[in-house]
């Protein structure tokens, strides 16, 4: 692996590499990691706000020992519209791996042409944020020791949530059961359930009703009301697709309840003290994935 | 009576263009070429196999390779004849591409191509449809052309 662009560039045995190099990293994470990355320079360029993705990032490039050389757009020489190609280029000249999130779709892979070091998607626009998939695969497979087979539920505004469209994939490729849960109007498109069931011959349920008897593992995520002209209507489904501790009392004793993060209505903080809802966990287990993820963009694997 | 159109000695007869495409094979085609000869746009023709179909006429132009590209996403079906000293020195049937490399613009607003110097590719997905490289999205080939 050089950059991390895309899901889509990865194979099964990729994914495992950077799953069981994360386990590692957890491990060695209060002081046998530092002096992994030692000598070298992570830059991060985050073109968009972004709090546990940038933090996680530059947690990760700490506990390897990297140096971190943090850029703002809004200081910089972009803001003299400087073209992202001329930026990236000067950068590249400077550091041993960027990491990249920036509004426009496609910006990572167009960075990684331009880059001689590895540039990691740490998010373009409603595309890609591979390094989340491969923390919320990490997060499952930790929890549940396994991912083949597990009942996942996917729920919440699946139309707009970049993260659920790159689980899905994930989750398809690891060979578990999906159920896709939400309003008739947030389904997911159709072109990314094709291609999951196609590529990978995973099992896809869709529906709008809720049932967590079965599952073992509810992902949630916020509707997102800005992209609704009509406040009313978003926040009746808001209401409808929450999780709170009434709903959970049928629900599977031995669920996890991950989210992405930040959660708003959709959990209510009554659900955190709820032993399954593992969310805080989850964004912890960002920092060793992202760890194996510079240090095997780094060394060139 | 069928409609008698001058036969052309140097130049590209495009054939078998789905009926009522021809006009935009054309505009295509007049943004890519300098079309200072003869052109002759046919509309609506009888044909065995299409029942309808447009056939254009271009002297003095032999299309390339990005162009017949091009071409297919208007219309999968179109054959390309390459006319030297009056003969047909070259036949051949547009293919939807497997790939299209800095043929034509993404039409994602938000897609780094479109504000950067970056060349476009669409790889082809399937069931007639494009993924651009750069923001993933699918397009069909109408969207593309």
């Amino acid at each position: 692996m050089k950059d991390l662009v895309s899901i889509r560039d990865l194979g099964k045995a990729d994914v495992e590499l950077i799953l069981e190099e994360a386990a590692k990293m957890e491990k060695m994470l209060s002081k046998k990691a530092d002096g992994l990355l030692a000598g070298k320079i992570v830059s991060t360029m985050f073109f968009e706000p972004s709090t546990r993705t940038n933090m996680s990032f530059q947690a990760a490039a700490k506990r390897l020992g990297a140096k971190l050389m943090t850029f703002y757009p809004s200081i910089s020489s972009t803001a003299k519209g400087e073209s992202l190609g001329d930026t990236i280029r000067m950068i590249d000249g400077y550091v041993d791996v960027i990491v990249l999130r920036h509004p426009y779709e496609g910006a990572a892979r167009f960075a990684a042409d331009v880059a001689e070091h590895p540039v990691i998607n740490a998010g373009d626009g409603a595309n890609q944020h591979p390094t989340q998939t491969l923390l919320d695969l990490y997060t499952i497979k930790k929890i549940k020791k396994k991912i083949r087979g597990l009942k996942v539920s996917l729920m919440g505004d699946l139309k707009h949530a970049r993260t659920m469209r790159s689980l899905l994939f994930g989750l398809g490729m690891f060979g578990a059961e999906i159920t896709l849960i939400s309003p008739i109007q947030l389904r997911m498109d159709e072109d990314i359930i094709e291609e999951t069931q196609e590529k990978f011959g995973a099992t896809i349920h869709q529906t709008s009703e809720i049932d967590l008897r079965e599952a073992d593992v509810l992902y949630v995520c916020r509707i997102q009301k800005e992209r609704f002209s009509d406040q009313y209507e978003a926040e009746k489904m808001q209401k409808e697709f929450r999780v709170d501790l009434a709903m959970l009392k049928d629900a599977n004793p031995d669920l996890a309840i991950l989210h992405p993060l930040p959660k708003v209505d959709e959990i209510p903080p009554e659900v955190d003290s709820d032993p399954r809802a593992k969310y805080f966990e989850q964004a912890k287990n960002g920092v060793p994935v992202r760890m194996a993820v510079l240090y095997l963009a780094a060394k060139g694997r | 009576m069928p409609l008698k159109v001058e036969k052309i000695a140097e130049g590209t007869v495009i054939d078998h263009i789905k009926a009522g495409t021809g006009t935009r094979v054309l505009a295509l085609l007049s943004n890519t070429y300098p079309l200072s000869k003869m052109v002759a746009l046919i509309i609506n023709a009888e044909s065995k196999k299409l029942g309808r179909k447009d056939i254009l006429k271009i002297e003095g132009v032999f299309l390339d390779e990005k162009t017949t590209n091009r071409v297919s996403l208007i219309s999968p079906h179109a054959t390309i004849n390459i006319i030297k000293e009056g003969k047909v020195v070259e036949k051949r049937a547009v293919e939807t591409p497997k790939s299209l490399s800095g043929v034509v613009k993404c039409p994602n607003p938000k897609c780094i191509t479109n504000t950067e110097r970056a060349e476009t590719t669409f790889m082809s997905a399937g069931k007639e449809r494009f993924r651009c490289r750069h923001c993933e999205r699918l397009f069909s080939p109408e969207e593309l052309a």
